[in-house]
């Protein structure tokens, strides 16, 4: 056997869509993030309920590198439609677990390949109902793993006590065929493979969770008073997320609710009823996906006419059209900052983690209804539904910041004189009152139509001007409520720029790149749009600086481009559209071409 | 602050809640002269101002068209939103849940609901949204300058636009099939019974559809077509004649003939009267109230009156165990989860 491998390599298993699989993974995620190696994981899932192949691949780091890599050095092939594309993918020198079931010859000789008799295990234990067998067969793989690898069979089980919530039957179950599997593979497998797991401490204090999850919990911090959503991939998790905790944490002692979400006919209605709970004082939230974003257009440029807050969540999945409905993308990017007929502007939070899905979660709220504008928050396929490890959830800092409203005793001081597009602070932000209110001065006429400073219908073509460039100003003042970039900088001639979940990828390219390239560079992450005016003076100070987009287009790298068009020159985009999460290798392998193309240029 | 104004001059009329009938009132209106619209208006007027209903716990909700501009003509002193084109309801259904004493009063159009806004008109509807859905229905599109609406009847050729090849769609069958707790039909030149219904409809705790034949006098006003005045005048069929009466009224049923009178309490205990003209009805019966539409339009009569209700369903928001206090009214510390819970809650996420 060579050298061990310890704590640093991937585990993909090829399951059949339906299966049961995703309990027996998140388990081994689970079991290795108690042993304290940091791990990642990816589910590559089909559009499909049961049947297709499906995908699911763990990336455990002893450095903490959880970014998606192309290679896998351990596969487990449990589905026999996807036994040759499974065992082709394993890296040279790898191993493939396989269910013996699959009568289907193993045709490389580079790799170390177990077979594993899963039928024959659960048989076994005569207190499996048939009718589960299937279901439960999965756990072989988890104990055989758990076996070869050294994954310990304690951190197994409470990973499985968490799953099940405390239920000792199927605890008990499901553990007692990993035990079973795991005493087989220690009888009958010989280990040939140079790959280990062991303990470590990496991941004392942290937490694991999905992004949609902690949007969800954000929002509750935030207090969520109205959500309306209809169901669509990857987005369904996020409101199903509401649902589920909500009544733990919004309920009076006498069980009545704060809150109320509601399931919408479309997301025409979705966004509709979400837009009418915030016009009348609510903290309203939708979620969906780029198809239901579409749908939206409409109502949202009419909320940023008529200054509407409102948050939507874009948990973005790959377009144009349906797409692929399961794979992830930052595809939404351009469409949302312009979304909407006419001059429209709208200001995007781009969180890059589970702690910033429940950061941006609340925080969101206080800035639309500072602003009375939509809020757009860009989250992703992959940073919503898989599970990410992050610091525990902190507790809002500061106090919620309800914006300009106008209660009865104000207008009982204002002696009734107030307009609801009146910029009377300057900050191209006016007041507001709420239905409701019952002074005989609180209530306007909210129109889509043109109107004036007193909310009256006018086709005046110096009051259009007026309101809309009032909008303008209020888009300016906007960037002070907003979160600011995060930035490494060490004066090198490269610099970096990336958004939303492709950080941990880019995190790690940097570092290859000064390992293997001896090239050092600097980095500004983006958390919001409007950009601040760090954003151009960070450019300004490279050379050379690459945009990071999951996308085709470059789409980040086009809004520079148009915010600092004096500086587009110096922006290079390194884009990757191919519906997985981008990896570290292919960001690295793209900069250096260009570098080197580049140097080739001026040479010549 | 339910303090009224102060009302100026000395034998000005007011209601039970001290407003004159100029509290009521809207902007002037900018539809056409004599369009149905603007006797909808007034009678709205009249109803709220009758009914002593303060205008600042009415919301008025309308989508897009000259039927969803008059809202401004009246109700200056209520809320009110002008959205989208054939998107109303689903304002109206978040934004009635900022606060549950509110009554909702959207009014659209004929291309606003049977058209472009037919799905969230029939969702508002199984949802039970408290409010009051008026159809001021003309057939017409109007302020794109007469194109068929989908109400207009089969057949019916305007000057511009030919003859309609399509079946109508029939605004109180959809509200009925889609589980509408009340469902009413007017005539925008009949205001007696148009004021009666809608007392009603605003009584009403729930959906209440009201689908007012209101002839546009510009576009489709012609004497054979459904949609116009002498043809409402000619073919009109009250169901009954209706006498709304508030609960804080002393109730005289003798005044009304044995055998003709039908009471319908509403759920805050008024109660509709019914008098039967033609033929006995009994507008509880939603079978019944299937069959007498579907008559009518085999017999091409404008059926008009209250055809449908049902008072004991709960609303929209009376699902969801709501806190007594508004919503938009709670603060910071009834709506943030305490300082302790994140612990619990990270505890949860393994």
């Amino acid at each position: 056997m060579s050298q061990r491998i310890v704590n640093d390599f991937s585990i993909t298993v090829g399951t059949v869509n339906g299966s049961g699989s995703s309990t027996a993974n998140t388990t081994i995620l689970r079991a290795l993030f108690k042993m304290g190696i940091p791990v990642s994981g990816k589910n590559l899932f089909p559009s499909n309920i049961q049947g297709l192949p499906t995908w699911y691949t763990i990336r455990l780091n002893k450095d903490g590198f959880t970014a998606r890599r192309a290679e896998q050095e351990i596969v487990v092939a449990m589905n026999p439609a996807s036994f040759a594309r499974d065992q082709a993918s394993v890296s040279p020198g790898g191993v493939l677990f396989y269910d013996e079931g699959i009568r289907q010859p193993i045709t490389r000789d580079d790799i170390v390949a177990y077979p594993m008799p899963v039928k024959e295990i659960v048989r076994k234990d005569p207190s499996i109902p048939s009718n589960l067998r299937d279901l439960i067969a999965n756990m072989v793989y988890v104990g055989v793993l758990a076996q070869m690898l050294g994954i310990e069979l304690d951190k197994i089980y409470q990973a499985l006590s968490f799953h099940f919530k405390g239920k000792q039957k199927p605890i008990d179950m499901n553990f007692n065929t990993v035990k079973a599997a795991a005493e087989w593979a220690a009888a009958s497998l010989e280990k040939k493979d140079p790959y280990f797991v062991e303990p470590m401490d990496k991941t004392n204090g942290l937490i694991m969770a999905d992004g949609n999850t902690a949007a969800a919990l954000g929002a509750i911090y935030g207090g969520v008073q109205f959500a309306a959503w209809y169901p669509i991939t990857p987005a369904s998790s996020l409101a199903e997320a509401l649902n589920e905790y909500l009544p733990m944490l919004r309920k009076t002692a006498d069980g009545r609710q704060t809150y109320a979400v509601v399931q919408a006919e479309d997301e025409l209605a979705a966004i509709g009823m979400a837009i009418g709970a915030g016009w009348a004082g609510l903290r309203a939230m939708t979620s969906t996906s780029g198809p239901g974003l579409s749908l939206m257009t409409e109502f949202a440029g009419l909320a940023y006419y008529t200054e509407v807050p409102v948050v939507i969540w874009d948990v973005q999945r790959v377009g144009p059209s349906t797409g692929l409905p399961t794979r992830t993308m930052q595809g939404d990017l351009t469409f949302v900052n312009f979304i909407g007929h006419g001059d429209t502007q709208s200001i995007i939070l781009l969180p890059a983690s589970i702690n910033e899905c429940f950061e941006f979660g609340w925080r969101a709220f206080d800035i639309a209804e500072r602003l009375q504008t939509p809020v757009f928050v860009l989250s992703d396929l992959d940073l919503g539904m898989n599970q990410w490890m992050g610091e525990p959830f902190r507790y809002p800092d500061v106090p919620m910041d309800r914006g300009k409203i106008l209660w009865e005793e104000d207008l009982e001081k204002l002696k009734g004189n107030w307009g609801r597009y009146l910029d009377v602070d300057g900050d191209g932000i006016p007041w507001r009152t709420v239905p409701g209110n019952r002074h005989p001065a609180s209530a306007y006429f909210l129109r889509g139509t043109g109107h004036d400073e007193y909310a009256r219908y006018s086709e005046e073509p110096q009051v259009w001007e007026r309101m809309v460039n009032r909008l303008k100003k209020k888009y300016e003042t906007a960037r002070q409520y907003l979160p600011l970039p995060q930035i490494e900088e060490h004066g090198n001639r490269i610099g970096i720029v990336a958004y939303g979940s492709s950080e941990p990828a880019v995190r790690e390219a940097r570092h290859l790149l000064q390992v293997e390239h001896q090239l050092a560079t600097d980095f500004l992450r983006l958390r919001a749009i409007p950009f601040y005016r760090e954003v151009g003076e960070f450019i300004a100070r490279h050379e050379v600086v690459y945009v990071v987009d999951v996308n085709r287009d470059g789409q980040m790298k086009q809004l520079l481009s148009v915010e600092y068009p004096e500086l587009a020159a110096r922006l290079r985009s390194i884009a990757c559209v191919d519906g997985l999460p981008p990896t570290a290798r292919w960001i690295v392998d793209s900069l250096i071409e260009q570098e080197v193309k580049h140097e080739s240029t001026i040479a010549r | 602050m339910s303090q009224p104004l102060p009302v100026s001059g000395a034998n000005v009329q007011v209601n039970l809640v001290g407003l004159t009938k100029n509290d009521y009132r809207g902007m002037p209106s900018t539809l056409c002269q004599g369009c149905g619209h603007n006797s909808i208006a007034s009678q709205i007027i009249a109803a709220l101002y009758e009914m002593s209903i303060l205008p600042e716990t009415v919301v008025k909700f309308s989508g897009i068209g000259c039927s969803s501009k008059s809202p401004t003509y009246f109700l200056n002193r209520s809320f009110g939103f002008n959205g989208l084109h054939g998107r109303m309801p689903s304002v109206a259904t978040g934004a009635l849940f900022a606060d549950t004493t509110l009554r909702g009063l959207g009014v659209s159009g004929d291309g606003d609901t049977a058209s472009i806004g037919m799905g969230q008109f029939k969702h508002v509807m199984r949802r039970n949204v408290n409010m009051v859905y008026i159809v001021e229905n003309n057939g017409v599109y109007g302020l794109t300058k007469g194109q068929f609406s989908a109400t207009a009847e089969v057949g019916l050729t305007l000057r511009k636009q030919g003859t309609n090849p399509y079946m109508p769609v029939d605004i109180c069958m959809e509200a009925l099939a889609s589980n509408a707790t009340f469902v009413a039909r007017s005539f925008a030149g009949d205001p007696k019974q148009l004021k009666e219904l809608l007392k009603a409809a605003i009584n009403h705790r729930g959906i209440a559809v009201l689908d007012i034949i209101s002839p546009c006098v510009t576009f489709n006003n012609q004497e054979n077509g459904y949609h116009s005045y002498t043809w409402g005048k000619d073919h009109e069929a009250p169901l009954h004649d209706i006498t709304f009466i508030p609960a804080r009224e002393e109730i005289t049923v003798e005044d009304f003939e044995e055998g003709t009178v039908r009471e319908v309490t509403m759920h805050d205990g008024s109660i509709v009267l019914l008098k039967k003209l033609e033929h006995d009805y009994d507008p509880t019966d939603r079978w019944q109230a299937m069959r007498v539409l579907e008559e009518a339009q085999r017999n091409n009569w404008l059926l008009t009156g209250l055809i449908y209700i049902e008072t004991g369903r709960p609303t929209l928001t009376d699902l969801y165990n709501l806190v007594d206090k508004p919503l938009n009214r709670l603060t910071e510390a009834e709506l943030r989860p305490a300082p302790e819970t994140i612990d619990r809650v990270n505890a949860m996420m393994f």
